[in-house]
């Protein structure tokens, strides 16, 4: 096995940033974001880049941070309105956005990751989103195509990986990056811990190593977009 | 005395049986949880990649890892599994849920829904909205029965973009619920709020829909 591990962000991305490139970057709104290896992409110059995510970050964080930079071109996500620069660039024509229903973009990437090309779903049939894909019947009901999506390079969050590669993710954390992980062509993943061969119960790995090029420990801010409590009874409040 | 907000999600939680998976949308629907009845047992979804949402955390117990679709903290119950997002929608799409409770900017009469753009405004996207709709077993709808103009939103046809075409089998208002069975019947007036005329929904109805 070739060493998979790196030190630092900058240096897991390193040699994989090109202009015109695709990027996949999982999470769902700012929970399971590559927040280290984003600014790595960032810090990378790369522009005229395709970003496919389910959410565009915010203002200041996540891929909020390549749209300040103008380093997008394209995203391709399913709801992107926590953003007022992502809004601005949109307003004014400077950013492409294709939607996608949200399970439809998950589909497509599981899709492009297992090594198929199209597959056909319910979701959106007689919308907009149905515009020019082709249509089939089964069974008497009504599907449109859709295609499969790789990247050239998916930025993945996880829990715990160990130098294999292999990952287990946390609560709601896991969302996209699963998938992703597959659909890179090359997948780089940033863990809250890096574990010892061996520390990972083989049964309960959610990713394994195959797809997973390049890992690495780093901290993460994980920023809360909507912190929401409750009292307990009897607290002075 | 037309319905508030809370007394439409209430009515709504009527809808939901024990042993019922369920999805809840943002805004209005969210609220259908704090009035699911005794007795009944509910698993409610989230589609970020959830199954047993548990109510708000206490201060000390916020984890950025565990929110709703509404971004919101959460936390976890005994019964509780986290699974990723293709597995998510396997479940909505596969018609695994048993129903889906959401907003609406418009219902046509043949169960069409719109409720994620307005064209020439800014488009923040559908989420996962198209899929439920296509997907989940039964869908229910709480909207205001008209917009803030005063203009119905329960139309003969949605002049908005579409979420999904003959998906929505009940439609509950602050003046009553209308309900079909089967995706070829007409909406029938099943219950007026109180103090509220038949006449007054005709008046506020532009769908075609039965007041037997």
């Amino acid at each position: 096995m070739g060493n998979k591990v790196f030190k630092t962000a900058k240096a897991a991305l390193d040699g994989f940033a090109f202009d015109g490139m695709t990027v996949m970057s999982g999470g769902f709104g700012l929970c399971g974001l590559p927040e280290n290896l984003i600014v790595a992409l960032r810090d990378s110059g790369a522009k005229d880049i395709t970003a496919i995510s389910n959410n565009a970050g915010v203002d200041g964080f996540g891929l909020g941070l390549l749209l300040e930079t103008r380093q997008i071109k394209k995203m391709i996500s399913s709801y992107v309105g926590e953003n007022d620069e992502f809004e601005r660039q949109y307003l004014a024509g400077e950013l492409e956005i294709e939607f996608n229903p949200q399970g439809t973009l998950a589909e497509r990437i599981r899709a492009g990751g297992a090594g198929i090309p199209g597959f056909y779903t319910k979701t959106g049939f007689g919308t907009v989103i149905a515009e020019g894909k082709p249509t089939r019947e089964f069974n008497g009901e009504s599907f449109i195509m859709e295609t499969g999506l790789v990247a050239d390079v998916a930025l993945v969050k996880a829990w715990r990986g160990d130098p294999y590669g292999n990952l287990q993710f946390s609560k709601t954390a896991r969302n996209f990056n699963p998938m992703m992980a597959m659909a890179g062509k090359v997948t780089i993943v940033e863990v809250d811990e890096l574990v010892e061969p061996g520390a990972l119960d083989a049964n309960f790995i959610h990713t394994p190593g195959i797809f997973v090029q390049r890992i690495v420990e780093a901290k993460c801010e994980k920023r809360i977009e909507q912190r929401t409590t409750r009292t307990r009874e009897g607290a002075p409040s | 005395m037309s319905w508030t907000r809370d007394e439409m999600a209430a009515r709504a939680a009527q809808e939901i049986e024990d042993g019922f998976y369920a999805n809840l949308g943002i805004g209005i629907p969210t609220l259908v949880a704090n009035h699911i009845g005794e007795g009944i047992d509910v698993t409610l979804q989230s589609e970020n990649g959830m199954l047993g949402m548990g109510p708000f955390p206490y201060e000390d117990e916020v984890d950025a890892d565990l929110i709703n679709a509404g971004k919101q903290t959460i936390t976890e119950l005994r019964r509780s599994s986290y699974f990723n997002s293709a597995d998510s929608f396997a479940m909505i799409r596969g018609g695994h849920i048993d129903i889906s409770i959401l907003g609406a900017m418009q219902v046509s009469e043949n169960g069409d829904l719109a409720n994620w753009m307005i064209p020439g405004k800014m488009v923040k996207g559908m989420g996962g909205a198209m899929d439920l709709v296509a997907g989940v077993k039964r869908c229910v709808v709480i909207m205001d029965h008209t917009n803030r103009a005063g203009a119905p939103k329960f139309l003969k046809k949605c002049t908005l973009p579409l979420t999904g075409q003959n998906c929505i089998d009940m439609v509950i208002t602050n003046l009553g619920v209308f309900a079909r069975e089967g995706e070829q019947r007409r909406f029938r007036v099943r219950e007026l709020a109180p103090g509220v005329t038949v006449d007054e929904v005709r008046e506020k109805t532009e769908a075609d829909i039965s007041y037997e």
